[in-house]
């Protein structure tokens, strides 16, 4: 079977923290992965090797190799603005920029140089439509997005992902700021959006990821102890580690 | 007598310091301006604002002054504005750190602080006489500009540091490149910052006297200035020659022309505070 992503042999590094150990993992395109563990186990620093968003962590340091379709993305010829065009990221507090609605969707059309004034309105009224947030905020494009609630700052920030059309989204906790409502809404947005993307998210939430997920991935201090799918891991884990931190044993 | 009551009395006297500290602060300040009120506000009229300098006190007007003084500050912000964003967008946002850049750093904060006049020795020597540009108002801009050089830089760094990280991390997570990032995410939510550092940065190059009278300003012009490398007065050194005159008309000279100074400055300084306000109101993060 063909991956999306992988991860192969991957040791990460902190100054002299070994932050992840030797962790091997293949990604399913169109599917939902989430990673989860106890606090400080390697899920966002795992999450992160993907859009290279380490790269600025100046003890940071990588052996092995992330491959996306097949290439090595932690290659010279990588350029990283190029590769986060295709991996989009989600942050766990919602981080709309300080300006309107409108013009957070079309930042990453516009860094890439697009002018295109009627192409830019399709794509930035696509993407806040497929973050189920086109019907709230049509009206009133032009207002500053730091005027929404939480729950619509976070589908803002999705919908500024989904505009520059990735293939893949990396979301990091995207739920934990925000409140039940907004949560299942963002939720029910995940499940529709893997139609179309490839999608990781890391989550603290056990039944988030038993909702969401098709995969799960359990961490435990820099280890990968099991990977499999969502209900097997559910339902009849193979590691007593994963049991007990998925019924609540310990974590 | 317990201990919350001796806190409590401690906290009231504390209290009753400032205010007091406060008012002296403010009595004196209004019995000045009062006083200048007093002594220039009726004579200033338009031929006040439009007649050059006399030897007859009631002749004299203060146009080479604020047109010098215009000129001046129009250069200063040319040289020194774009000048010090740069240099406190590349120390805050490019600039690794290491021993060299701390060392860089420290000095640029000292240099905020180092007496007027100083500069003006400095711009006498390297303006004035090695680069050729005589007591010029170029000469005297470039003086200036070294000296609120600091201020923007400090002030810059400021703003840029209270942007906070999500927003850049989102901006490179979109695949934006640093200056990108910069350019149109952090200089942007800065701008209220920089603005408010400019702009008093700018005051304070319009208040001040020493360094031009080292550069070589003229206490007497007979013309304005019709271009950069002319040579030229400004308020305050207009203020400082008629203030040392012994006859009485020429201190009500100086009062009025003090008033035209102290209304330019609040002016700029309240279009700061306004900008500072509308900034933070707007960006509650
Ligand atoms: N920028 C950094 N510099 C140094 N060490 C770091 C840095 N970021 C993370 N670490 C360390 O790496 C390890 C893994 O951290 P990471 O943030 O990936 O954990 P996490 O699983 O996402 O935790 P949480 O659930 O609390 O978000 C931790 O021991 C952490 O202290
Ligand atoms: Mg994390």
């Amino acid at each position: 079977m063909k991956y999306k992503l992988e991860a192969k042999n991957i040791d990460v590094f902190y100054g002299k923290l070994k932050a992840l150990n030797n962790i091997n993992i293949g990604i399913t395109e169109n599917a939902v992965t989430a990673l989860i563990g106890p606090s400080g186990c390697g899920k966002s620093t795992f999450l992160r090797l993907f859009n290279r968003m380490n790269d600025y962590i100046d003890s940071f340091k990588l052996n092995g190799d992330i491959l996306i379709d097949d290439k090595n993305i932690y290659e010279k010829d990588v350029f990283v603005d190029e590769l986060r065009k295709n991996v989009g990221m989600v942050f766990q507090k919602p981080n709309p920029f300080p300006k309107s609605i409108f013009e957070n969707v079309a930042y990453g059309l516009k860094i890439q140089g697009i002018k295109d004034k009627e192409f830019i309105n399709t794509r930035v009224k696509d993407a806040l439509k497929q973050a189920a947030l086109w019907e709230e905020v049509k009206d009133d494009l032009n207002k500053s997005a730091l005027a929404l609630s939480g729950g619509q700052q976070q589908r803002v920030c999705i919908a500024r992902a989904l505009a520059v059309e990735p293939s893949i989204i990396l979301m990091d906790e995207p739920t934990s700021a925000l409140d039940p409502i907004a949560t299942a809404k963002v939720e029910k947005l995940i499940h529709t959006l893997k139609e179309k993307y490839t999608i990781i998210i890391v989550t603290h939430n056990m039944q988030q990821a038993a909702r969401i997920s098709d995969y799960t991935a359990f961490f435990y201090m820099g280890d990968l102890i099991e990977f499999d799918k969502t209900n097997t891991i559910f339902t009849n884990p193979k590691m007593e580690r994963t049991e007990n931190y998925i019924t609540g044993r310990f974590g | 007598m317990n201990n919350g009551y001796k806190n409590r009395l401690k906290d009231s006297i504390f209290k009753y310091i400032g205010v007091f500290a406060c008012f002296i602060g403010l009595i004196l300040l209004a019995i000045l301006i009062g006083n200048i009120l007093y002594d220039g506000f009726n004579r200033i009229d338009w031929s006040f604002l439009t007649s050059l300098p006399s030897r007859k006190a009631e002749k004299a007007g203060i146009l080479t002054a604020w047109s010098g003084s215009l000129w001046i500050i129009i250069f200063t912000f040319i040289i020194a504005v774009p000048i010090g964003i740069s240099a406190g967008v590349y120390l805050e946002e490019y600039n690794r750190k290491n021993q060299l850049t701390r060392i860089l750093e420290i000095n640029i904060s000292n240099l905020a602080g180092v007496p007027s006049i100083i500069y003006g020795l400095l711009g006498l020597e390297i303006f004035v006489r090695y680069s050729n540009l005589g007591s010029s108002v170029l000469a005297g801009s470039f003086t200036l500009a070294l000296l609120i050089l600091p201020i923007i830089i400090v002030a810059t760094r400021e703003a840029l540091k209270a942007v906070p990280a999500s927003i850049r991390v989102a901006s490179y997570g979109l695949g934006a490149t640093k200056w990108q990032t910069t350019l149109y995410q952090v200089l942007p939510a800065a701008s209220g910052g920089i603005l408010t550092g400019v702009i008093l940065a700018i005051s304070r190059a319009l208040g001040e006297t020493a360094p031009l009278i080292v550069v070589g300003a003229l206490a007497y012009v007979p013309f304005t200035p019709t271009g950069p490398m002319d040579e030229f007065t400004v308020l305050p050194i207009q203020i400082f020659n008629w203030v040392s005159r012994p006859q009485h008309e020429f201190s009500i000279n100086a009062a009025a022309a003090i008033i035209i100074l102290l209304l330019i400055t609040f002016t700029m300084n309240g279009i700061a505070v306004y900008f500072r306000n509308k900034w933070q109101k707007k960006i509650n993060w």
